[in-house]
């Protein structure tokens, strides 16, 4: 009756053998590494790059251990930090400003563990040290932004529809028209709400005055909020590229906090700075008229005409554009790839306010069959992200640019027009800095913490019970290996309180073993055979061990759903550490017991350590 | 080995004055020491600065209070941790400055005074986050405890459930006594401790009331305070060997898991004592007042079983029981 059959044997073996090559990774320690990733989501990434890289290598004779591709760029492997610094230094000279070269630290593991998808555990920011920044975007800000274009906005529709009005202005988030009489605030409202069907429109009086009062819809409210954090989030990519950090995270939180996390970087004021910056987009004309290889020759040697200036488009091409700045990126108020109907080839459709369209309208009317240079300017410097012509005029403010590649690139071109400023500014709510050492620390604490008491708790274990305390104790690493297995494949990330929740697991996970224990010792006081006993511990200790683990998992996800931060990786490893401990506290060990006592012809006592009679 | 060599069950239920008294006096201490002093709320709550710094030489507290008092910041408490070459800032908010600002202001006062401080940790927290964190913990705390009563109601008795969130909440409440008593920090790990304490502990009350309901089967004749003194002498042995276990892991977390995880060990420590003691010599006397009986706990389970009528005993519980 103490016999598992076949399979059940064979799943308990297939689970602990899954679980020892997941955790191995984590024994490889790290070697370091230098990771080339492309600076912007326009450059190609294949394995041409791997190639460059490797004949750079071969070509300043640096020793590296391994090159490898990815999805997220080129990582080399080194001996020394030495070697991986120069890597750096001569991968940035060469490569120039196309790639972000960062340092990183890479698994030793061998390239069969990698294969099978096998890394060591991802490791937080308080472990491995690094930054973490909590910011908030100011939505108010966002809202009055959007408030005040209206302002132009209407200006504009109403001049146009020759409606007379007194003032346009804005409170807070509402605009204000005030009209003399109400047959012209008729008329205004109906030339408003057929343009802009978002805004919600009431009236007032004031005095002689009448008022119409346009506040954004909860709707329209939602899509700008939603759009603001999305272009915010995208903006801290591009200039955490610049920052040149390994693996960054750079999340939304709830609906207007953005979470950034910098591993490795130390110099806290420049990531503060840099997350800071304000990027703006132009759009300017292309000087056609002095177009000539010479003059861009002499152009490109810093002597540029007057009224122009010369830059490189994205092939590195020169480009004469006027100084005369026809658009800025704040009248974009959207961005996104799109087809052209005509020639079924992929676009990007931007989408400018009311002020930006006329302004936009009455240029590309003056500038048929002439040249368009968008800019986008960057920490002071400025490349020329596409130059189209213009085939006719435009209006109404939806501005579609042909000539992409693909829908790739049409994609990744209106991220990046999307990109250039932050929609809303932010602020730094929450800053944690962990330094290096200390992050190595705080890892050494958590494991001498899990070493020293599994070690404590093996002895008192065996001592107590014997070759069933050797059971539990094997049960018990089994729990280790497993719990580390999954936390290295679901690469969650571990934190010291993660750490904590390791030890904390083990600890509390001997608890199903001393049941069962604890039941056998009493089945064999009250009498019974000892295979008997094996088998009515195991039985009826079963539910109370899924009783009290239901209790345990019940906090454990309260935590994770109210958690955040430090609390949400401890609860990750404790609910896990839960359900690896029902594993192996029961199948595991039973598994064992099995081996040892169900094969017997005949058992006249158990080791389980000596029992008192009743 | 075997520790516990228990001829005759130990009439645990007939102490029940005395140790839920023993609970009582300790509870009311415990919100007597919450009034009066409080809680000392770590950065993660009330928001404001702390930082960690190192120097390679024993730490000159006075220069370090002086840097930091040279860019305007009186308020800020400055001591040694651990070594005498770590020191701890703590800043609390600043209106008008944001947390990294004044973090960053910090930093370079200190590096000015002294160019070989390396600064460890950081942890600037905004006052609005802290708000936030604040209210989470509540929740948390409000649906654990929901949760636990909802799987004890279905599994086993509204009377057991009731009588295991009693004993477990004044095992939550007795810990954060002991942290307003000694005006230990209180963090957020330590919120994540007692959270799990408390998961933790009702198993001590599970497992008790699972044997309570075995023996209300298999002990046809006894009274229900010979049932549950049963209950409790055949567990307890299993009781101490798993907490002597668990608070040797925790213990060595309080060895060897320096300050961050500190007052974490020292909550889960607070909260495994207490737990033995609440979850068995609490819960038990209050499910037993709460009326629980073979009737109301078994009774539907033999219906279904037998189909046929089974006699059941009612044991209430005699005044002499509690003498």
């Amino acid at each position: 009756m103490n016999r598992y059959p076949m399979w059940k044997n064979i799943f308990v073996a297939i689970m602990i053998l899954i679980g020892f090559i997941y955790t191995i990774p984590n024994f490889f320690g790290e070697s370091p590494a230098v990771q080339i990733t492309p600076a912007k989501s326009t450059t190609k990434l294949d394995s041409a790059l791997l190639g460059q890289v490797e004949a750079i290598f071969k070509q300043e004779k640096i020793q590296y251990d391994g090159v490898y591709l990815d999805a997220r760029g080129v990582k080399a492997r080194f001996a020394s930090t030495d070697t991986q610094i120069r890597a750096k230094d001569v991968l940035q000279a060469s490569l120039g400003s196309d790639y972000t070269v960062a340092l990183n630290l890479l698994s030793r593991s061998p390239n069969w563990l990698r294969s099978l998808g096998a890394k060591p555990m991802y490791l937080g920011l308080d472990l491995r040290g690094g930054v973490h920044f909590l910011m908030q975007v100011d939505m108010k800000a966002a809202l009055s932004k959007a408030a005040e274009r209206f302002v132009g906005d209407f200006r504009i529709a109403l001049r146009k529809e020759r409606i007379s009005y007194v003032g346009v202005s804005r409170e807070g988030e509402i605009v204000q028209v005030r009209f003399n009489n109400e047959a012209d605030l008729t008329k205004a409202r109906t030339v408003i709400s057929k343009e802009y069907p978002n805004l919600t429109l009431d009236e007032s009086t004031d005095g002689e005055e009448k008022i119409l009062k346009a506040s954004l819809s909860l709707v329209e409210q939602k899509h700008i909020q939603d759009f603001a954090i999305k272009q915010n989030i995208q903006t801290l990519h591009n200039r955490i590229n610049e920052l040149g950090v390994a693996e960054p995270i750079i999340q939304q939180q709830g609906a207007d906090r953005v979470v950034v996390q910098l591993p490795g970087v130390q110099d806290t004021a420049k990531a503060k700075e840099i997350l800071g910056r304000t990027a703006t987009l132009e759009i300017r004309m292309v000087d056609e008229e002095k177009t000539d290889i010479a003059t861009l020759e002499s152009a490109a040697k810093g002597q540029a005409p007057m009224g122009d200036e010369v830059y490189k488009d994205r092939e590195g091409r020169p480009i004469l554009v006027k100084k005369n700045v026809v658009l800025t990126g704040d009248y974009i108020t959207d961005a996104g790839p799109g087809v052209d109907n005509q020639s079924g080839r992929s676009t990007v459709n931007v989408t400018l306010d009311g002020r930006g369209a006329r302004i936009f309208q009455q240029v590309t009317r003056e500038n048929v069959g002439k040249r368009m240079a968008i800019l986008l300017i960057e920490k002071g410097s400025t490349e020329v992200v596409t130059a189209p012509v213009i085939n006719g005029e435009i209006g109404g403010g939806r501005v579609q640019i042909t000539g992409m590649a693909n829908t790739q690139e049409a994609t990744d071109i209106a991220l990046l027009l999307r990109a250039g400023a932050l929609a809303a500014p932010m602020d730094i709510i929450e800053e944690r800095t962990v330094g290096p050492s200390m992050g190595q620390d705080n890892i050494n604490r958590g494991m001498h913490s899990t070493m020293w008491g599994f070690a404590a708790i093996a002895v008192m274990m065996m001592i107590y019970y014997m070759a069933f305390g050797v059971v539990s104790v094997a049960a018990l690493a089994i729990n280790l290996l497993l719990l580390v297995a999954i936390l290295s494949m679901l690469q969650a990330t571990l934190t010291l309180p993660g750490l904590a929740a390791i030890a904390l697991a083990l600890g509390m996970a001997i608890d199903a073993n001393v049941l069962i224990n604890e039941r056998v010792r009493e089945e064999l006081r009250s009498g019974n055979t000892p295979q008997a006993s094996i088998h009515a511990g195991y039985d009826r200790a079963w539910d109370t061990i899924l009783d009290s683990n239901v209790t345990t998992l019940i906090a454990g996800l309260a935590l994770f759903m109210f958690g955040t931060g430090p609390i949400k990786g401890f609860a990750v490893v404790h609910v896990l550490g839960i359900l690896t401990s029902m594993f192996s506290a029961v199948l595991v060990s039973r598994a064992f017991v099995n081996l040892i006592y169900g094969y017997r012809r005949k058992v006249s006592k158990l080791s389980i350590g000596q029992i008192y009679k009743a | 080995m075997e520790l516990f060599r228990i001829k005759n069950d130990i009439p645990f239920m007939s102490y029940g004055r005395l140790t839920t008294s023993i609970s009582l006096i300790t509870f009311i201490l415990a919100i007597i020491f919450l009034a009066t002093r409080g809680l000392n709320f770590g950065v993660d709550f009330t928001g404001g600065t702390v930082m960690e710094v190192n120097y390679p030489q024993a730490a000159n507290l006075e220069s370090v209070r002086k840097a930091v008092d040279s860019i305007g910041l009186k308020e800020a408490t400055v001591q040694n941790f651990g070594s005498s070459r770590d020191v701890l800032i703590r800043l609390p908010v600043k209106t008008g400055l944001s947390v990294s600002q004044l973090s960053e202001q910090v930093k370079t006062a200190l590096v000015t005074a002294d160019p070989q401080a390396e600064i460890r940790r950081v942890e600037a927290v905004g006052a609005q986050v802290g708000d936030e964190l604040y209210e989470n913990g509540g929740l948390a705390l409000f649906f654990v405890s929901l949760g636990i009563v909802l799987y004890l109601w279905l599994r086993f008795e509204w009377r057991f459930a009731i009588a295991a969130i009693i004993a477990n909440m004044h095992d939550v409440v007795i810990i954060l006594g002991f942290f307003a008593f000694f005006q230990w920090e209180f963090n957020l790990t330590v919120l994540a401790a007692i959270l799990a304490v408390l998961g933790y502990s009702v198993n001590e009350s599970v497992v008790v009331f699972d044997r309570v309901r075995e023996n209300f089967r298999k002990m046809r004749k006894a009274s229900v305070v010979q049932v549950i003194d049963n209950a409790i002498t055949r567990t307890m042995s299993r009781t101490i060997i798993t907490h002597t276990m668990t608070q040797t892991m925790v213990g060595s977390m309080l060895l060897f898991g320096g300050e961050v995880l500190h007052n974490f060990a020292l909550a889960l420590t607070i909260g495994i004592l207490f737990g033995i003691y609440s979850s068995v010599l609490v819960a038990c006397p209050i499910a037993m007042w709460l009326g629980v009986n073979r009737a109301n706990l078994i009774g539907d389970v033999e219906k279904k079983e037998g189909g046929k009528k089974v006699e059941v005993e009612v044991a209430e519980p005699h005044p002499s029981d509690f003498a």
